[in-house]
């Protein structure tokens, strides 16, 4: 094949770029999404991410980090604990001896490094920034141990960092705790290619480790917009969501083993690589989603499914959202296995990704509800026959009004463009108030109409600007029950916050649903957690983390 | 103007997202379980002519198309963009199954091209001005002579006028604007159309069309091949990048480099 072939093509998606932003651009943060508007309210409304310009608009490089305002600022009900000891030069001289190498401390201590410690203490939202005047990079297990003695015996509180991508502010100090990142722990140990089980350390970037599963017809069952930057150790200390879920579960299933290191520098080696193994109380699954209150994670072993070499991806227009959840189910039943995506769309969503692209609607006509469903497999003509009855079904049975299916790659990543577009096309008008929640299935959408209904009858909704509200809007992975409730709105405005918060929190309550889906707590979240655990599980909470941090050394002001 | 029979050649190549790897052998790129679509020319093709007939009705002037031919010579799963072209709207497809290994020529194409177009009495064909999978961009300009037909090639604009077809095609620099009478030969440029997705109505309407089979012989044809593949070989990979821990690590670098 002629390198040219490539060229023409190449050519092509220059000419389709205007319609299509494929939906790997959208992903890699080379084309993030970026915060539009000015932040200065910290509300705790997050979701999908944005970073600013230096304007607070969204066409710009990212907004210098010396502009962000500090977190204690921004939260003055954080006050800083002085049972932590202020670190000093005796101190850095200990870590500098003990992790030798020169490029493995960041002292601000003794010197003026502002310039190189400004990226560990600010975030990716360019949101939340601390004062820290210390980074330690280790590059083994038995180095986090030593450290985090040190720093426990002479209570120095602490930050674990991964690739600082997190959305709750919970990956930067809030004061002048250490950070400590694990970059330099990045090496992929193992990978069996029959159990499909892969042994690395917790500093490996996710793109890095899913590149080499690729090489070897395996996937990492975990796949998010910040891949390139965030650690896989990072994304178990989340529990990261994202695109995969559906179809290959959580990390509580997927990650069999973890070698991390608690406060008093015990390392807690359970980095099994069995698929079973009841011998007790499951320790590991406290790391995943502990947002490093608890330990350090500084190896994982996780199990990857195989690659699969058949994907397709159809595109639906629906009546109401009956509609949406009737094609749900039949996709479960007729898709069942190789159904690996169901994304929800409404048509405002819709509307808007039209209206700020220019691209054209994939379907004639309007619909109240838009979805996607992707499928992967492992052999093109099953999936492809599945994938018909599938269809023929439900356009047959008027379960959905019309539809499209992509004929190749370029029509595949178009699809998708009209889902992963949302958020960058929110941003358009200004601000936008997101929320990342965890709601009944049937009850989804209700939370979007009730919403506006409210925000329209305390007249903030409207088309000129001296309404605030643009307009709310929902879509999410379906799928999993995680609905993206969006604000989008030309201002930030404190009476549309008091109309939004707690009633968002309050609503979402009722119904036992969970505050934040995927993102977790944070600094961000953490106030809120009641409305998803009662007292006693957050009693209960509470004494785990006593238990394993008893002097709360462990990123302190965040999570609990 | 009398009315359009077109004829639609589409192709079954790698799909053009997917990065195409050299076997181990370098004789040929690797086919096994990749991803195979529509030649993307190929479907600005069906799409033109499809809107062909669609401005029949807004325009009553308009030539009238009384059918659609979608055609294909290859393996037996280029069935499968043939459901594509019908989908899209073409009327039927005639499929001359060609082995992967036994793949023509451009020539080869053209001369069984110009057989359907005797028997299907077409009289204007839409082709790709090149597939992607070989980049040979010769088959349509093959086909006009042996048909002794004008050719329009690279079409980013196609107008039909009262009894001429007027097709402009981008040059170095410019447009260059061509009229000719029908029966004509055209080819397709990147910014003639926008394909449009295949609707699920469509798709299963045209798994109802009417898709022939046949073989070269029923066309008094063979497979002569008159080129050789001596080698295959993917483009230099580029280098990587490295990261240094610090500023010395950089001027180290760049010294082992002979770059200081
Ligand atoms: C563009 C973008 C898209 C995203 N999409 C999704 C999505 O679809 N779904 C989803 O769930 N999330 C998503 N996220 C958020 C997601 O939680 C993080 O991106 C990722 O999981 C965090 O990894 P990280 O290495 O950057 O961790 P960091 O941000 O560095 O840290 C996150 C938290 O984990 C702790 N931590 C980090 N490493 C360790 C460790 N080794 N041991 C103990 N604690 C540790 C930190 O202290 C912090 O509390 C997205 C973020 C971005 C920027």
């Amino acid at each position: 094949m002629a390198t040219s072939a490539r060229f023409v093509s190449s050519l092509r998606r220059t000419a389709l770029s205007s319609r299509a932003p494929s939906r790997c651009q959208c992903l890699r943060p080379a084309y993030q999404v970026r915060w539009n508007g000015n932040t200065p309210t910290p509300t705790s409304a997050t979701s999908e991410p944005h970073q600013p310009d230096a304007e607070g608009g969204v066409k710009g490089k990212a907004a210098p980090r010396k502009s962000i305002k500090y977190t204690s600022e921004n939260y003055p009900q954080l006050q800083r604990d002085s049972k932590f000891t202020k670190i000093s030069e005796k101190h850095v001289k200990f870590f500098q001896e003990l992790l030798g190498s020169e490029s493995a401390v960041i002292d601000g201590v003794t010197k003026d490094a502002s310039e190189d410690i400004e990226a560990f203490n600010s975030d990716w939202m360019r949101k939340f920034r601390g004062h820290t005047k210390l980074v330690l990079k280790p590059s083994s297990t038995e180095e986090v141990s030593k450290i985090l003695k040190y720093c426990n015996d002479n209570m120095l509180a602490v930050v674990p960092q991964g690739g600082n991508t997190g959305l709750v502010g919970g990956s930067v100090p809030v004061f002048d705790e250490i950070v400590i990142n694990l970059q330099k722990m990045n090496q992929i140990h193992s990978f069996d290619e029959v159990s499909g089980i892969m042994v690395a350390d917790a500093g490996v970037i996710l793109e890095i480790a899913d590149n080499y599963l690729a090489e070897r017809n395996h996937i990492f069952p975990l796949d998010l917009g910040a891949k390139g930057s965030c650690q896989i150790g990072g994304n178990v200390a989340t529990n990261a969501g994202g695109l995969r879920l559906l179809r290959y579960g959580s990390f509580h299933g997927n990650v069999l083993g973890i070698e991390a290191v608690l406060p008093d520098g015990t390392i807690m080696d359970d980095l099994s690589t069995l698929r079973k193994n009841n011998t007790g109380y499951d320790l590991k699954q406290l790391f995943i989603g502990g947002e490093g209150t608890i330990g350090i994670v500084t190896k994982i072993s996780i199990i990857c499914p195989r690659r699969s070499p058949a994907v397709n991806v159809a595109y639906f227009g629906l009546e109401s959202y009956e509609h949406v959840q009737k094609a749900f189910r039949e996709a479960k039943g007729q898709l069942s296995e190789i159904l690996s995506a169901f994304e929800l769309m409404d048509s405002r969503t819709q509307k808007l990704v039209n209206r700020v692209t220019g691209k054209k609607m994939p379907l004639e006509g309007e619909h109240p509800f838009y979805c996607l469903i992707e499928t992967s497999g492992s052999n093109p003509d099953h999936d492809g026959e599945k994938l018909e009855k599938f269809l023929e079904h439900v356009m047959e049975t008027e379960v959905v009004q019309d539809g499209i299916l992509a004929q190749d790659q370029t029509q595949i990543q178009e699809l998708w463009s009209w889902r992963e577009g949302i958020t960058e096309c929110l941003g358009h008008d200004g601000g936008v108030y997101k929320y990342d929640l965890s709601i009944p299935i049937h009850e989804l959408y209700d939370l979007v109409n009730e919403t506006r209904d409210r925000l329209t009858e305390a007249g903030l909704v409207g088309t000129d600007k001296s309404h605030p509200v643009v307009d709310v809007v929902g879509y999410g992975h379906m799928g999993d029950g995680n609905l993206h409730l969006n604000i989008p709105v030309r201002r930030f405005d404190k009476t549309v916050e008091k109309a939004l918060e707690p009633w968002v929190y309050e609503w979402v309550q009722k119904r036992n649903g969970s505050i934040s889906a995927e993102h977790g707590l944070g600094v961000t979240k953490k106030p809120y957690v009641g409305y998803s655990k009662s007292d006693t599980m957050i009693r209960l909470m509470k004494q785990i983390k006593d238990l394993y941090d008893p002097n709360g050394i462990m990123n302190p002001y965040k999570y609990i | 103007m009398s009315s359009l029979r077109i004829l639609v050649p589409v192709k079954r190549v790698i799909d053009y997202a997917v990065k195409p790897r050299v076997n181990r052998a370098q004789t040929a790129v690797e086919t096994a379980n990749v991803k195979h679509s529509m030649n993307p020319f190929d479907e600005l093709s069906i799409e033109e002519s499809v809107r062909i007939r669609e401005q029949k009705n807004h325009h009553k002037s308009a030539p009238k198309v009384e059918e659609i031919v979608a055609f294909s010579a290859g393996p037996p799963k280029s069935q499968d963009i043939l459901r594509t072209a019908m989908a899209m709207g073409a009327d039927r497809g005639l499929h001359v199954v060609v082995e992967e290994k036994d793949a023509l020529e451009p020539l080869g194409v053209a001369k069984l091209l110009k057989k359907v177009v005797d028997e299907n009495k077409s009289n204007l064909v839409i082709l790709g001005k090149q597939s992607i999978d070989d980049d040979a961009g010769q088959t349509g300009q093959m086909l006009a002579g042996l048909l002794n037909w004008p050719q329009a090639t690279q079409a980013s604009k196609i107008t039909f006028n009262d009894h001429t077809v007027e097709v402009i095609r981008e040059v170095d620099g410019g447009v260059e604007t061509l009229k000719a009478k029908l029966p004509m030969i055209i080819t397709t440029d990147l910014r003639l159309n926008e394909p449009r997705y295949a609707s699920l109505p469509n798709i299963m309407k045209a798994k109802k069309k009417k898709l022939d089979k046949k073989t070269l012989s029923d066309y008094g044809l063979d497979t002569e091949l008159r080129l050789k593949t001596v080698k295959v070989t993917e483009p230099p990979a580029r280098k990587g990048g490295v990261k240094v821990e610090d500023v010395d690590g950089m001027i180290s670098k760049l010294k082992e480099l002979g770059a200081l």
